[in-house]
């Protein structure tokens, strides 16, 4: 009954992205695995987490796109929650080393050894198992969001405050990840890791075997995102992004509509950076940096935000253009991504997918000038034709 | 238990009782007293900043009154509500400009506006009944915009967002609509059809309309109030309140 629910709230663009994201999720790993070297459609062994790194991305700007693009909350902080998974599968990732460590110590890792601690802090407890590090991958940023969420929506922090709040939420934790006495590595973050559920990181095949994990998991915030933003309550959220105070007039408690969409934007986020960790090989508090919210900020509004292909596109393209532009002018990749920013903000304001949108219902509206417009069928899934307000 | 009824606010729907209140030292609403009873019709005149849109705001839980009691169905105390509790007891409000959902079609600002569970997850798990197509297929045929349903609200003419927008409050299913300008912007046609709608609608529920335009509150046939300055100046017919001389002094103009 819920499935059958889920698969006819489904639009056929949320099925084709899915298709193509299974398909992808077989075509890499067999063009690194099973192509021999020499094949030209062989993947080299440095693209596939490079691959799945952008495939991270996407996931996380996807995240972003169902508070922001669709809930109309500009969240300047959502590399946080993406942080916050990746630190979670770090810990596992720390406690599979084991003996193999520089200073050999089968229980605390190297840098607790160098920092002179005796036992293993209370709260890496329980990181040795696989199954309690992914709870942790979910409930530590959505735990954070919760509260966040709850203490924010209800005193009706909106607009630009709450964005400079989320700033200062991603930036509180980037200095306290940076301190070495918190226990989570410091500056240095966590990495040297070995293992993932007893295969080596680095293998070939573990390689492939995370990205396919990647774009399946992507494939899953896809069917979630979609499933909500085509459910009455993806309308009641446009509905408060366009007019908050019309929403709660009419009887909707905007604090929970708004309060569900960042907890489970912010899961979605912690999942993509638990991918993340194990195929950058490390987690740094870095991760934390304001910058790097903003730049998912320009990966969603560059692909096109209140669409659920366009977040995708988008952080796959600017990570992409990035790792090309980045190899051939290192310099100047924060000036073009800039440019880029105020180009798209300029220019095209509905992003890619939403201008090519633009253009083809223009087209169709051309050809069929003349015939009366025939109005769609109940519950048309319009809605992910609605046009982002301006940004705040 | 009885309780003690000597006022009779029971037996009314909308209890208005010396309410005050002030911004920043200007007294925007002073010892106001309105009273609406069930399935009846109030027209709300007066000057601009007379204290209309505040009273409404105090009504709908936008605002909180410095002093007087606020009554919904009699017994129901407003004042300690948020404005989404207010609405699901079922006070609808239509905004003097018009606030549809501009970038969804007509169905679907109707379908939100449907009375049902408010919830996150019951509004997540929600499927269109047949009996939810049919009063949203009825409500389109009210308002007349049958032929409209799958546009987007944003492509609708002025008057049209007007009545979009009755719809939505119709299919809240309120008992207590309050109605800020409606015929803002219409043509007389459109006037006299939404004065129409109006006088159908509260034959089951009570509505308070606040209007400048006075030919549409003399085709509503009603009960008139004239605010100004944050209390009430006079109350009767239209007749009654556009001869008293104060009105004409303080409002109307000489």
């Amino acid at each position: 009954m819920i499935t059958h629910r889920i698969l006819r709230a489904l639009d056929d663009k949320a099925v084709w992205v899915v298709s193509i994201l299974l398909l992808v999720a077989l075509a890499v790993p067999f063009s690194s695995l099973v192509l021999p070297d020499g094949h030209p459609l062989h993947l080299p062994n440095y693209a596939v987490p490079l691959f799945g790194k952008y495939l991270n991305y996407a996931m996380l700007a996807l995240a972003l796109d169902l508070v922001w693009g669709y809930c109309g909350i500009l969240s300047l902080g959502h590399a946080a929650f993406f942080a916050l998974g990746g630190y979670a599968m770090g810990m596992y990732l720390m406690r599979q080393i084991g003996t193999r460590g520089v200073y050999g110590n089968p229980v605390l890792p190297d840098f607790m050894v160098f920092l002179n601690y005796k036992e293993l802090p209370w709260f890496w407890y329980g990181f040795d198992n696989f199954w309690f590090a992914a709870l942790i991958v979910v409930l530590a940023p959505g735990i954070l969001a919760f509260v966040f969420g709850f203490l924010a929506f209800r005193s009706r922090v909106t607009g630009v405050y709450l964005s400079i709040i989320t700033q200062a939420l991603t930036y509180a934790l980037l200095l306290a990840f940076f301190r070495n006495d918190l226990g989570f590595g410091g500056n240095n973050g966590l990495t040297d890791f070995k293992d993932i559920l007893g295969f080596n990181v680095q293998a070939t095949t573990t390689r492939a075997a995370l990205f396919a994990a990647s774009a399946i998991a992507l494939s899953l915030a896809v069917l979630v995102c979609s499933w909500i933003v085509n459910s009455k309550l993806g309308k009641v959220m446009i509905a408060i992004r366009d007019a908050e105070s019309r929403a709660r007039f009419l009887g909707y408690r905007v604090d929970n509509v708004k309060l569900f969409a960042f907890v489970v934007s912010a899961v979605i986020a912690g999942i993509a950076g638990a991918l993340y960790v194990p195929q950058v090989g490390i987690i740094n508090p870095g991760e934390f940096d304001p910058g790097n919210s903003i730049e998912v900020v320009i990966w969603t509004a560059v692909g096109g935000r209140g669409t659920i292909v366009g977040p995708i596109i988008g952080g796959l393209l600017v990570n992409a253009g990035k790792s090309i532009f980045t190899g051939l002018w290192p310099d100047y990749w924060l000036f073009a991504l800039g440019g880029l920013f105020i180009f798209v903000t300029l220019f095209m304001p509905k992003g890619i997918v939403g201008s090519l949108r633009g253009l083809l219902s223009t087209l169709r509206l051309r050809r069929e000038s003349g015939s009366p417009k025939a109005s769609g069928p109940p519950g048309t899934p319009l809605v992910a034709d609605a046009q982002p307000s301006p940004a705040e | 238990m009885e309780e003690e009824d000597l006022t009779g606010k029971l037996k009314t729907m909308l209890y208005l009782n010396g309410v005050s209140v002030s911004f920043d030292g200007f007294k925007a609403l002073n010892n106001l007293s309105i009273i609406v009873h069930p399935n009846e019709m109030l027209a709300i005149i007066g000057p601009n900043g007379a204290g209309k849109t505040t009273m409404m705001d105090i009504i709908t839980g936008k605002t909180r009154p410095d002093d007087g009691e606020v009554l919904f169905d009699g017994r129901t105390d407003l004042t300690k509500l948020d404005e989404a509790a207010i609405a699901n007891l079922g006070i609808g409000r239509k905004f003097q400009k018009p606030t549809v959902f501009e970038s969804q079609t007509v169905w679907d600002n109707l379908e939100m506006a449907l009375k049902k569970p408010r919830g996150v997850f019951s509004t997540l798990g929600y499927v269109a009944a047949n009996d939810d197509i049919e009063r949203i297929d009825h409500i389109l045929e009210t308002i007349r915009l049958s032929s409209r349903k799958g546009d987007l609200a944003s492509g609708l003419s002025h008057g049209q967002k007007q009545w979009l927008e009755i719809g939505m409050l119709l299919a809240q299913d309120p008992k207590l609509l309050l109605v800020d300008e409606p015929v803002a912007g219409m043509t007389d046609a459109e006037t006299v059809e939404t004065a129409k709608l109006l006088k159908d609608i509260a034959r089951t529920r009570s509505v308070v309309v606040v209007e400048h335009d006075m030919s549409f509150v003399r085709e509503l046939g009603t009960r008139v109030t004239c605010l100004a300055e944050g209390s009430v100046l006079a109350e009767g017919t239209l007749d009654q309140v556009s001869a008293n001389p104060i009105v004409i002094e303080r409002y109307l103009g000489r």
